[in-house]
């Protein structure tokens, strides 16, 4: 009992916010990082590992950076070319970032959007991340209590970003397999009235173009519906878009900067880009986050919370110096589009191989995988069932659906630019063996359910039973378990 | 603009505030020994330049740890995918190594106790989230640190209540003064979730006494609340007396694993002792697993760069560096710091004793008209326009008594300081010239009252001597 007391004071002593869960990281979807943690794949040392799947990094030009990093030591401000510029660096904590640093990213952000708009060097402002971006920009736009609109399905950090300390809701606009998961129109403003009804005054439209965890990209014409919806109705329109440079094959990125110049009467106060170089340049670790926006007391403001995120004026001067290499820039780009489209190819066949279905797109680092006809029944807790066998038992961690607020089960992000070719024919035998098991098991739902217990089903022995469905769930790109990177497997 | 926050429309970031103009001013026409001989001396900014050299050379004998190469092989594709919020295992180890050399190795620190953040800004808003909410306010000792206001209440909707010290004491925390503060907040319908000091001071750059300390953990114990002590300048005593740290006090008191241990709350960073604010590296340690729980998921706005995390773990790890860094720094601030007080002196102006930090808390209360803070101003406008120096009124520090200022020294060249002291003097002693001028052109005035010419041209001297407007 006193125990108990003692716990509930300690409780009370804390805020809310840091003794509560909007953090978001307690959801059972944790099993899957803790399997891979826990026996994480290695072709050689652990063969039989959970290959991670779960993961969107961009790590395919990971050799391009090295060779450039070691054939520019001038970049650093440590090594014998580049130390007299040190002190000068290190004491460098000027919140609008090194003017270089902010012109080469401007001209990055240019050419991934391939040179159709000019970005201005002063708009740009530094964050932890996209993740400290999102915040930031949450914090300039919202009060506690006011909603952003968000089609689903959407990253699942974002319930952490936009909503654990700044107080905003996030409602959803449901998007349907039927048509591709595109946003119409209807869903926007029945998601506006759902607002409006909870008492949640609807303040921006937030999308991630191209999305996360579709993969897919939006169309000039979807965009331009887009920019006339928040506008007439007065809203912001932040566009997440982190992954500008991941589209291959004939996917075309067309950027919000590029549509609002085509969109006449359009409020630019309202128009809001977020950008980072974790995904695009494969670059997570030097937390390079960056808030564009249209506004200029936004841009103020934003600029002085990022005292609260400013990237390291270390990483600033090397990523200055490497993104003016132009040279550099435009064959990494090339090279990063190449590589993302073989492997891309490589799971898709794969799975087309298999009968496996997958959302046809052409950006990210993932596929939006169909896996409906596996259910047993078409619910979340069936989805979960499913996702826990491939993740106990076929050893993918993949995303489920449900933690992305996908509004139909059966749907899974898997990842494919965080391995090597080696490790991606792995997962896909594991894929074939999966499979045609369950061909053998005759586990199709069209089926009579056989009374003999599935095989996938009798293999499982879990502890855990959540069967709820995820109303918090969570992707945190961040593994719960404490792992040295440096022991990971070298591509 | 209804269309943006409240946070944005308001002025609660306390950028306006004449901290923050000085600074603006002095942007417009900073000083340069070759370039700009006659531009504003920056005396406001607290940074630590002295050592530089001692790093540099560091990193001429380290290659690897400068290439970001471990055992002879680029690294720099694994640090550049690195972003686990619980940090680089060897950096919070290097970085707690370090913390317990600075405080002379009579206390411990547990990596795993220690949330990284992007420098104590960070480190500070997000122990504030974990312990405070809107309704809540923390007890914070005039005068203090002006980013304060912004790091501690600006987005966290938290408040600061004043304990007001004075300088008839040396501005020490004294029980009525903690009590009266914390009644106070009660009176604003408040609650009081804690008290948050900054440990050798900012703006004094006095160390708290044992006293002081064991008066804080006594009242935090007896009303239930934190105590948040950031230590940012524990690297920059000179003095003869060691720091003491709260953590020194805890294991003095036996009360290392209490309840009350978990109330207690460090924050550091390496902008100061290391002279690094560039890099970004703050710290929260807090022996309260809930607190470390939340902070770590909430460093995910604001991670420090994992290029950062390696130099500085290799940097940290190597103790000849640390030991003769720490040992040389101390030297150099105490130098520095001599020949600022000496300057003070030759201008007739003294400060308060210090022998910690890279500022000195200069009192200039007989340069004052009058002893209001609007005279403050005053003096504060002249200084920087005239004299041109940027130095930091203590109204922006939330002192109670006008006619303080916090001067930086660590800053700048012997030279320039040198010069900045000489500009001091001639300003001091024009302004005793003017005042014995004024003095006795005011008695003249009286005598002559029907000479009205004389009186027009003598006031006219006087009174039209404003300063130039950037």
């Amino acid at each position: 009992m006193v125990a108990l007391t003692a716990e509930k004071q300690d409780q009370n002593l804390l805020s809310r916010m840091a003794a509560g869960d909007g953090h978001g990281e307690n959801s059972a979807y944790f099993d899957g990082w803790k399997a891979y943690e826990e026996n994480p794949f290695h072709p050689i040392d652990r063969p039989d590992g959970v290959i991670q799947m779960g993961l969107a990094e961009n790590q395919l030009c990971g050799d391009l950076m090295r060779k450039w990093v070691l054939e520019h030591p001038e970049a650093s401000i440590c090594t014998a070319e580049g130390v007299n510029q040190f002190s000068d660096i290190a004491i460098f904590q000027d919140y609008h970032g090194l003017p270089e640093f902010r012109q080469a990213v401007a001209k990055f952000m240019e050419k991934t959007r391939n040179n159709k708009v000019k970005f201005d060097p002063d708009r740009i402002v530094m964050s932890g991340g996209a993740t400290g971006a999102h915040e930031t920009v949450a914090f300039c736009l919202a009060n506690p209590g006011d909603g952003f609109l968000v089609p689903t399905p959407y990253y699942p950090g974002f319930d952490r970003d936009l909503r654990w300390r700044t107080g905003v809701n996030l409602v959803p606009v449901t998007c349907h397999s039927s048509n591709g998961f595109k946003i119409t129109i209807e869903a926007l403003e029945a998601a506006y009235e759902n607002a409006r009804v909870s008492n949640i005054p609807v303040k921006g439209l937030l999308i991630t173009n191209p999305s996360n965890p579709l993969g897919t990209t939006l169309d000039r014409d979807c965009l331009k519906s887009l920019v006339n919806f928040t506008n007439d109705k007065g809203i912001h329109l932040i566009a997440d878009e982190i992954y500008a440079a991941t589209t291959f094959g004939e996917s075309e990125f067309i950027s919000v900067a590029e549509v609002i110049e085509e969109v006449p009467d359009c409020n630019r106060d309202l128009i809001h880009i977020v950008y980072s170089l974790s995904k695009d340049m494969g670059l997570p670790g030097l937390r390079v986050g960056i808030v564009y926006s249209y506004n200029d007391r936004v841009v103020q403001i934003a600029r002085k919370m990022s005292s609260f995120g400013l990237v390291s004026s270390q990483t600033q001067h090397l990523i200055a110096k490497m993104l003016s290499d132009e040279d550099f820039v435009d064959e990494f780009i090339r090279k990063s589009k190449l590589r993302l489209a073989a492997r891309h190819a490589e799971l898709t066949t794969g799975l087309d191989s298999l009968g496996i279905g997958w959302l046809k797109a052409g950006a990210g680092l993932f596929i939006w995988m169909d896996l409906r006809n596996l259910l047993k029944t078409a619910t979340f807790d069936s989805e979960m069932e499913l996702w826990r066998v491939i993740v106990h038992k076929v050893k993918l961690n993949v995303s489920p659906g449900g933690s992305c607020h996908c509004h139909e089960p059966g749907w899974f992000r898997v990842c494919f630019a965080n391995m090597d070719h080696k490790t991606m024919e792995t997962a896909l035998e594991r894929i074939r063996v999966f499979t045609s098991q369950l061909e053998e098991e005759s586990l199709k739902p069209t089926k009579p359910m056989s009374k003999k217990k599935k095989c996938w089903q009798s293999s499982l022995r879990l502890s855990f039973q959540d069967t709820r469905r995820f109303e918090e769930g969570f992707f945190s790109p961040h593994s719960p378990v404490p792992h040295s990177p440096l022991v990971r497997a070298q591509i | 603009m209804k269309q943006l926050s409240t946070k944005v429309t308001s002025n609660a970031h306390g950028q306006d505030s004449s901290y923050f103009l000085g600074w603006e001013e002095y942007e417009k026409n900073p000083y340069d020994e070759i370039k700009n001989p006659n531009g504003i001396i920056q005396m406001g900014l607290a940074e630590n330049q002295l050592c530089f050299d001692l790093i540099e050379t560091w990193l001429a004998k380290n290659p690897d740890a400068a290439a970001l190469k471990k055992d002879g092989q680029s690294i720099f594709k694994e640090l550049a995918l690195f972003q686990d919020y619980h940090g680089l295992p060897e950096f919070k180890k290097a970085l707690a190594e370090f913390m317990e050399e600075i405080r002379g190795n009579r206390v411990t620190f547990d990596p795993s106790k220690i949330v990284l953040a992007a420098g104590s800004t960070s480190a500070n808003e997000t122990l504030m989230f974990c312990l405070a909410e809107t309704g809540d306010a923390f007890l914070l000792p005039t005068p203090y640190y002006p980013g304060f206001d912004r790091d501690l209440k600006w987005r966290t909707g938290a408040e600061i209540v004043p304990i007001h010290c004075s300088s008839s004491n040396g501005f020490q925390i004294t029980e009525s003064a903690l009590q009266q503060a914390y009644q106070q907040a009660q009176k604003l319908d408040l609650k009081v979730k804690g008290v948050l000091v900054t440990n050798p001071s900012n703006p004094l750059g006095t160390m708290l006494t044992r006293r002081e300390l064991n008066l804080l953990v006594d009242f935090i114990t007896s009303k239930d609340i934190h105590l948040i002590s950031d230590e940012i300048y524990s690297g920059t005593v000179f003095g003869f007396e060691q720091f003491v740290s709260v953590m020194d006090v805890l294991k003095d008191k036996k009360l290392e694993n209490s309840e009350v241990s978990k109330r207690v709350h460090v924050v550091y960073s390496l902008s100061k002792d290391l002279g690094l604010p560039g890099f970004r590296v703050g710290a929260i340690y807090s022996n309260d697993e809930i607190v470390v729980s939340a902070a770590t998921k909430m460093s995910s706005f604001g991670l420090v760069s994992s290029q950062t995390q390696y130099l500085l773990s290799a940097l940290l790890s190597d103790k000849k560096f640390t030991g003769t860094y720490l040992n040389e720094n101390q030297k150099r601030l105490k130098i520095r710091q001599k020949q600022l007080v000496s300057g003070l002196e030759a201008a007739g102006v003294t400060c308060l004793k210090s022998n910690a930090g890279l500022f000195c808390w200069v009192d200039m209360r007989h340069l004052l008209d009058t002893n209001t803070f609007e005279a403050e101003l005053e003096l504060w406008k002249k200084i920087v326009y005239e004299v041109k120096l940027n130095i930091s009124p203590g109204s922006s520090c939330h002192c109670t008594e006008p006619g303080w200022f916090r001067v930086c020294f660590a800053n700048m060249s012997e030279e320039t300081l040198d010069l900045a002291m000489k500009r001091l003097k001639e300003y001091v002693e024009s302004t005793d010239s003017r005042r014995v001028m004024s003095k006795s052109s005011h008695e003249r005035i009286k005598k002559l009252r029907k000479r009205t010419v004389s009186n027009w041209v003598f006031r006219v001297s006087w009174t039209d001597r404003v300063p130039d407007e950037r």
